[in-house]
């Protein structure tokens, strides 16, 4: 641990205690770090690190263990919703998140992430929405935009042949299990802020025993994007918000009546 | 204790209940689905988890995860399921977690019947799933045999950290016998030193299947290694019937064997002086045992309910001491006892020679029929 060198009164900006003291593998630019640094922050303020147990996804987060400083299982890619399913149902009073980009998400998890949602699985799952597939070098994404260029879509993504962007919150927000579902944006510090209410929310979700929560995070890829992280920043606001609107898509009674 | 009356696949899940099984997820699939349905009721009375997934890979990811807190945890399907299953059968075995996985299999390739078959030996004991890992198999050949080696088979999962198999054929999953079930055991649940279940006064557990750094992965390819080695040397388990003064031999597993018992106790009546050899753990298959009995056998007969998978196990055993012999039906079709003995007289009458390929032989006289 560094030794801190700044006088207690001064402090303004720490590490969380749910983050380890690792440096991190994200590009630089990335947004990956934000989203980390909210979890680490509500599970801190929740007050719930020694009882959360994380399932990281396949894709660049599949070493969201070595930041987050909980237990923490890896799923195969787009099993994260089951693999949290059996973790919570051994261990129901145990807070259980995955951490899943869109492709494991909404792409080869698909099937797992609506069935625990209509199961009304007493889990949370922090869903990053960059439209591209990062890791594995910057492909089609189940998110990504029509037009948007990828390397499996070297021309734009052809909505006549690959078809259109799935919207996931809206699609949850069908289903009776789901009790809290909405989609915030990290491109600026007053969105991160309306993020990490939300991520508090639906932890609160669970620990209240109130069903299925989802927080999706619009988020940039400036390396998959070709862009530099300002620009990358700029263009989440002009054309994925569009897309993908911001808001609250399922906020059941019960979770609306918290007293947070 | 009383004998009752029990199919054989809810014996199978009552059994698992009461060895102490905590969670439960599997999907639909005939012939496996008594299993699942008996444990729809039996595991939420109990105060257990119970999940119908939406699907076999669902399930088996449930599996997954729950094996991560290290409670004894179980699911069940038949050959095409199992096929669905194969990648988290591989993350399992990657991460070094323990789970119970029975196995009803019926007629295939592809979506095949729902009839008895032991195609899927290979699947199962050679690893369907990618990379180096060794499933525990075992076969039984009866309702009792399948209820007694349960328990067991959960001991072996968290003493080797792997996945224990139970092999059986849909026969033996929808028959009924009389069979005497195990009293019932407490849900014993450790803190193991592996497992996630909240970092509460101790440094955080991370179970994983991703070693980014090779060395390091081919350390944890050695340890699993090192485990299914130890599981080699101690967890051999076979059966032997008239083999004291045999001069030939049957070798079969599970419903095979079971009705090469039959055929063997027919050949004992006209004079024939032939023994059966039934291994239940067929993996680690029981090699030394076959070698040995090479001393004693003039020839030996495999039957199989498919085209000769446990036969090449023999095989390496056998390694062309004495002739070998191969009998199997496939898709489905159970043999009766005559063909066995049918087999067991043509044998004697013509033993055949060392460089014969048993397969060969026996895909001719099918195609004569």
């Amino acid at each position: 641990m560094a030794v801190s060198i700044v006088n207690p009164k001064n402090l303004v900006y720490a590490r969380p205690k749910g983050f380890t003291d690792t440096p991190t593998h994200y590009c630089p630019g990335c947004t990956h770090g934000t989203a980390h640094r909210l979890v680490a922050e509500v599970l801190e303020e929740m007050n719930i690190l020694d009882k959360t147990i994380g399932v990281a996804p396949v894709g660049c987060a599949v070493f969201a263990y070595n930041y987050i400083d909980t237990d923490f299982v890896e799923a195969a890619h787009g099993r994260a919703p089951a693999m949290a399913t059996g973790i919570k149902r051994v261990l129901p009073d145990r807070v259980v998140f995955s951490y899943q980009g869109d492709g494991d998400l909404a792409s080869i998890g698909m099937a797992e992430t609506v069935h625990a949602a209509a199961r009304g699985e007493n889990i949370t799952i922090i869903f990053i929405n960059n439209a591209i597939y990062g890791m594995t070098g910057g492909q089609m994404a189940p998110t990504t935009l029509p037009g948007m260029k990828t390397t499996s879509s070297p021309n734009g993504r052809d909505v006549e042949t690959q078809g259109y962007p799935i919207r996931v919150c809206e699609m949850l927000a069908t289903l009776d299990g789901a009790g809290y579902i909405v989609r915030r944006s990290l491109h600026d510090p007053k969105n991160i802020r309306l993020a990490k209410k939300a991520i508090r929310l639906a932890f609160e979700t669970q620990v209240h025993g109130l069903g299925f929560s989802m927080v999706e995070l619009l988020s940039t890829c400036n390396t998959g994007w070709g862009m530099t992280p300002v620009e990358s920043l700029k263009w989440l606001e002009e054309h994925m918000i569009p897309a993908f609107p911001l808001g609250d898509y399922k906020i059941a009674l019960s979770v609306a009546a918290l007293k947070i | 204790m009383v004998r009752e009356m029990w199919k054989g696949n809810e014996a199978i899940a009552e059994a698992a209940v009461r060895a102490g099984v905590e969670a439960y997820f599997g999907y639909p699939i005939t012939p496996q689905n008594e299993v699942l349905e008996y444990l729809s009721q039996r595991m939420p009375e109990l105060g257990r988890a119970f999940v119908q997934a939406e699907s076999e890979p669902a399930a088996i990811n449930m599996v997954y995860g729950a094996a991560c807190t290290g409670a004894r945890v179980m699911t069940s399907s038949s050959s095409p399921g199992i096929s669905l299953m194969q990648e988290g059968l591989s993350y399992i075995a990657g991460t070094e977690v323990p789970m119970v996985l029975v196995n009803v299999m019926r007629g295939g390739p592809g979506l095949g019947n729902i009839a008895p078959s032991q195609g899927d030996y290979n699947q199962i004991c050679k690893g369907g799933g990618h990379g180096d890992y060794h499933p525990i198999v075992l076969a039984p050949a009866s309702i009792q045999e399948a209820v007694d080696l349960i328990p067991v088979a959960f001991e072996m999962a968290h003493k080797y950290l792997t996945i224990c198999a139970i092999l059986i054929d849909g026969s033996i999953g929808q028959m009924m016998e009389p069979v005497q079930l195990p009293e019932m055991q407490p849900v014993v649940r450790k803190e193991y030193n592996w497992a996630v279940s909240g970092a509460k006064g101790r440094k955080r557990h991370i179970l994983t299947s991703i070693y980014l750094d090779v060395p390091t992965e081919e350390k944890v390819n050695l340890r699993i290694l090192g485990r299914w080695r130890e599981a080699q040397a101690n967890e051999i388990r076979f059966k032997e019937y008239f083999l004291e003064d045999a001069e030939y031999i049957v070798i079969g597993f599970g419903t095979a064997g079971r009705i090469a018992l039959s055929a063997v106790r027919a050949a004992r009546a006209l004079g024939i002086k032939i023994g059966l050899f039934r291994p239940i753990s067929v993996n680690p298959f029981p090699y030394k045992r076959v070698e040995e009995l090479c001393k004693q056998a003039k020839s030996i007969l495999v039957v199989e309910m498919n085209t000769g998978q446990m036969l090449k196990d023999v095989q390496v055993a056998v390694r062309n001491r004495v002739p070998v012999r191969f009998y199997g039906r496939l898709g489905g079709v159970m043999p009766f006892p005559d063909e066995f003995v049918h087999e067991i007289q043509e044998m004697i009458k013509n033993p055949g020679k060392l460089e014969d390929d048993p397969v060969d032989l026996w895909y001719l006289r099918m195609m004569a029929r």
